[in-house]
């Protein structure tokens, strides 16, 4: 299989509408730190960003950087420490769940809407993305949005390519919104909860006035090496008083350590990036959102049916669910609980034979399928992106 | 009138009884409005230049109704335009006299409060500050707050992705919206979104929020509530020059502090102001910055003393933090008055336009000059966090040609945002009023590229049309 790799954008729009008039399909790619994920497809060659690199706009008082797509995601991560800002929405690196090596890039996170435990709080990389460039599947270089924060110009194309997974376009800059690093962060630890007492006390603190950043439950064997995490952040007066003040308020779920430095940091890290389900290699893993207090039941509904490890982000909205790789990998019960108590789950990490057989994302209703396949034939009428990467005929 | 409608389709016009029998047999008598002196109330919006009186008016109680009402006026051709409170500032809700206008009004329940989950389920008719009431009681609010909070409807929020002084903390309506029920022209109920973040497949709620009534008919929606502070305190910056208060913005941003708002008003706003609702603003200064923060009295203490410390270097006049509830309510009671006292002094186009902040001392500038080269006055209130401008180029409708100026300034001071690299509308919308301009941002592939989306949704361009894209430009999809 050939690999396309434009130098520019005016070259990716004629690669892009070339393999049009010939009806290439072409697979879109950063660095494919991410190659397994999704829907796998059978195209004719690799289109990748790895070339088009280099921030392109920083401008720290107006908070917003711009970057080619194929950048590494750490140049961007680093740059924006310099002048302590940072990617608001807390990108997952997904390499260590995916076993994947490489430099994740800036346009992948804006393809597939990649974020992290911050997204209860600060919004997913959809609501930081404020402007892209990219080709469609005509090989028309299309702009979207710009590097203003607000902006209703026209319909919002920069959502819809939010998460689209370069089934719409190949991305060739991106705009992010960012926002200053807090001064401090500092991590409330209770132990010993079950998922519901947890869940509870999470949904307690993301109501409370103080601004939780990071809501998490790590659940265990056994129940004593259960932890509850509360994230807080900001200058260092408001965060001790914000310590306490949820102390406090979360008395009745038991008393509370104080995480800082580096251990709290890790810790954060593997909830970001799913390394609690990391271990066994073995494993399909599945990302499930639901509505926050509906987590424990899920949970207990495919536990009930499969034998299953999980953890909570976003104070229960998001689950990890590690299922055996073998038979459904748990979808038939995972998808029967999203069904029942609202809700969606993308399959995560499993074969490529698991991901051409099962649905990869959640199964949608028709009129919605309908809109999906409009809106991907106004993009890509010969199917020619990521044929198939999200649903079959997408 | 400088904008131009599209020739009324006489076939509709000519079966006009025919059409008001069959909307007759969908809905309650009440909810079908055909005299001349009813429908007078729906012919225009906030943007009161305009008038049409639209083909009849339909105030549906139900979605099922609104999905009836649609189908039949797709079967017959009949172009809908939807509108919520009709406070839209850029001619979105006017009507066209071979339209019905759809208006979601009288479906202003709360359907359910979840407060565990922090969402609320409405439906799109409830006004935005409704919301926030429902939900007080519980120390919650939903956060985007345009001025016009009293009377605007969800529904017009999300078509417009409204904000207000609140959004640089608070993220504007397409951060707080979770889900909708929306209804498609051809009658087909669609759910997007949940009570959950992040959507399967692509995101359709964010393309639906800030689409201007083009895609389909909001019903309900599915909002984020979020618990409110403990306190808010503002304070109040004058400066000798523009550039310093441009600067002191920067340089809040820049020491690590995202302010809840970000206030700024120049020398002829603050007068105006002053004059009306007498809050104690200086008169000697250039620009003005109200900054508010929040949190607990400690922290917001803490915080404000920081950005009296910041703003330290670029010499303020007048430095002066609120104390007291009542001195907080005077200083956002000038501001607030901002558009009912500029309309005391002269008749006004309030416009709304983005820029990169670092533009500021440029661009206010400029805008200056332009006024002047019209021979009109200019006031400047913004939110200058997020750069987004809104100009009330002032006039004198009794003199011929006035307002004609005055909307040829406006439309030099749009074209002057998006060559400094921002945008046509912050807030506001694109409507009728910026429509012609669009060419101005987006070139022919990225129009078409927005209006094959549109197509999309309605083949037939029969929702809301004339609006938004350049009148030849429609494309199908
Ligand atoms: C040099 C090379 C050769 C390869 N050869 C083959 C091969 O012969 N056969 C084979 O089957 N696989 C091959 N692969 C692996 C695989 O096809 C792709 O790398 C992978 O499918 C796409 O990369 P990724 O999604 O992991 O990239 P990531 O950067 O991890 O991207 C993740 C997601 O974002 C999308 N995306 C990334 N960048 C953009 C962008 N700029 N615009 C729009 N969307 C974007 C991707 O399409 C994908 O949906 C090869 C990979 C590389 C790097
Ligand atoms: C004094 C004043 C202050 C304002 N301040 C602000 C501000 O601070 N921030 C801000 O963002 N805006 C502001 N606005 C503008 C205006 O209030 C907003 O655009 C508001 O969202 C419009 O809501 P509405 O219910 O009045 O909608 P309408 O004016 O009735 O309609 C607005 C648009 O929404 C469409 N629409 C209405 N209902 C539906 C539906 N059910 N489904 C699909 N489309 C629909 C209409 O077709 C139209 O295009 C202000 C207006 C005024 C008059």
């Amino acid at each position: 299989m050939s690999s396309l790799i434009p130098r520019d954008e005016q070259d990716a729009a004629s690669i892009v509408a070339q393999a049009k008039g010939r009806g290439t399909l072409l697979n879109l790619c950063g660095n494919g730190t991410k190659a397994s994920m999704g829907r796998p497809s059978q195209t004719d060659a690799t289109l990748s960003a790895a070339a088009l690199t280099g921030i392109t706009l920083y401008e720290p008082a107006e908070l917003v950087i711009s970057a080619r797509s194929g950048t590494p995601l750490s140049e961007v991560v680093d740059t924006l420490a310099g002048q302590g800002q940072q990617l608001p929405f807390e990108p997952m690196d997904y390499r260590p769940l995916l076993g994947s090596q490489g430099e994740p890039t800036i346009g992948s996170v804006a393809a597939m809407n990649i974020s992290g435990p911050r997204r209860i709080m600060a919004g997913a990389a959809r609501d930081s993305l404020i402007g892209v460039r990219f080709v469609n599947g005509r090989g028309e270089v299309i702009k979207s949005g710009g590097r203003v924060m607000k902006n209703v110009t026209g319909l919002d194309l920069v959502k819809l390519m939010a998460g689209s997974w370069g089934t719409l376009g190949f991305l060739t800059e991106v705009t992010f919104k960012v926002l200053p690093r807090p001064e401090r962060m500092s991590t409330l630890l209770i132990r010993g909860l079950d998922d519901g007492s947890a869940v509870a006390a999470l949904s307690a603190a993301l109501g409370s006035p103080f601004d939780v950043t990071g809501a998490a439950h790590l659940p265990a064997p056994d129940r004593q090496g259960a932890r509850t995490l509360i994230r807080l952040e900001g200058f260092s007066v408001s965060v001790d008083y914000r310590l306490n003040e949820l102390r406090r308020l979360l008395k009745r779920f038991g008393a509370a350590d104080i995480l800082e430095g580096r251990g709290a940091e890790a810790v954060w890290q593997s909830v970001r990036d799913a390394t609690v389900l990391q271990e066994r290699a073995d494993r399909a893993v599945w990302r499930v959102s639901t509505a926050p207090t509906r987590g424990p039941s899920l949970v207990a509904r495919v536990a009930a049916a499969v034998e299953a490890q999980w953890f909570y982000d976003w104070g229960g909205g998001l689950v990890w669910i590690a299922t055996p790789a073998e038979g459904d990998l748990g979808a038939g019960a995972i998808r029967a609980a999203t069904r029942e108590l609202g809700g969606h789950a993308m399959l995560v990490r499993a074969p490529d034979a698991d991901r051409s057989r099962l649905d990869v994302f959640e199964p949608q209703p028709e009129a919605v399928m309908a809109l999906t396949r409009g809106i991907k034939a106004s993009f890509d009428p010969a199917g020619i992106l990521n044929p198939g990467r999200m649903y079959a005929g997408i | 009138m400088s904008i131009a409608f599209p020739t009324p389709d006489e076939a509709v016009l000519s079966r006009r009884n025919e059409i008001l029998a069959g909307l007759g047999r969908l809905v309650a008598p009440e909810a079908l409005i055909v005299t001349e002196d009813e429908r007078r109330a729906f012919e225009t919006d906030g943007l009161t230049a305009y008038r049409q009186l639209p083909l009849a008016v339909v105030l549906p109680s139900s979605t099922e109704e609104v999905a009836a009402v649609l189908r039949f006026c797709r079967d017959q051709g009949v172009k809908v335009v939807p509108r919520g409170a009709g406070t839209s500032l850029s001619g979105g809700a006017i009507p066209q006299p071979d339209a019905i206008v759809l208006g979601v009004a009288k479906m202003n329940r709360v359907l359910e409060v979840d407060f565990e989950n922090r969402v609320a389920r409405v439906q799109s008719g409830i006004t935005n500050l409704a919301i926030s009431q429902a939900v007080a009681h519980e120390g919650f609010f939903y956060a985007p707050d345009p001025s016009s909070q009293l009377a605007c409807t969800i529904a017009g929020n999300i078509a417009m992705n409204s904000g207000g002084a609140h959004c640089l903390k608070y993220g504007v309506t397409t951060n707080n919206l979770l889900g909708v029920t929306m209804v498609l022209l051809d009658g087909t109920v669609v759910e997007l979104g949940g009570r959950h973040l992040d959507s399967p497949g692509y995101d359709l709620l964010g393309l639906v929020c800030g689409s201007e009534g083009q895609l389909g008919i909001v019903t309900e929606a599915t909002v984020r509530i979020l618990r409110a502070a403990e306190g808010a305190r503002p304070a109040l910056l004058g400066f000798e020059r523009v550039e310093d208060a441009g600067a002191c913005v920067a340089a809040i941003i820049a020491a690590g502090i995202i302010p809840v708002a970000l206030e700024y008003m120049d020398r002829p706003a603050i007068r105006i102001c002053e004059a009306f609702a007498h809050a104690g603003y200086p008169l000697d200064v250039e620009a003005m910055l109200i900054v508010e923060v929040e949190g607990s009295d400690a922290e917001i203490d803490d915080m404000l003393r920081r950005i009296v410390a910041i703003a330290e270097p670029f010499r303020p006049k007048t430095v002066k933090v609120s104390q007291s509830e009542a001195e907080s309510a005077a200083i956002w009671k000038g501001r607030k008055s901002a558009f009912g006292a500029t309309g005391r002094v002269a008749d006004y186009i309030c416009m709304d336009g983005t820029i990169p902040t670092g533009q500021l001392p440029h661009v206010l500038k400029r805008i200056d000059e332009i006024a002047k080269s019209y021979g009109l006055g200019v006031a400047n209130v913004f939110h200058a966090g997020d750069g987004n401008l809104h100009p009330l180029v002032m006039f004198d409708t009794a003199k011929p040609g006035e307002m004609e100026k005055a909307e040829a300034a406006g439309e030099d001071i749009l074209r002057l945002c998006v060559e400094v690299g921002g945008c046509l509308t912050g807030e506001h919308g694109v409507g009728i009023e910026k429509r012609d301009l669009m060419t101005c941002q987006f070139n022919a592939a990225d129009l078409e590229q927005q209006m094959r989306v549109r197509g999309v949704f309605d083949p037939g361009w029969l929702l809301n049309p004339a609006k938004v894209f350049p009148l030849e430009g429609r494309v199908a999809a």
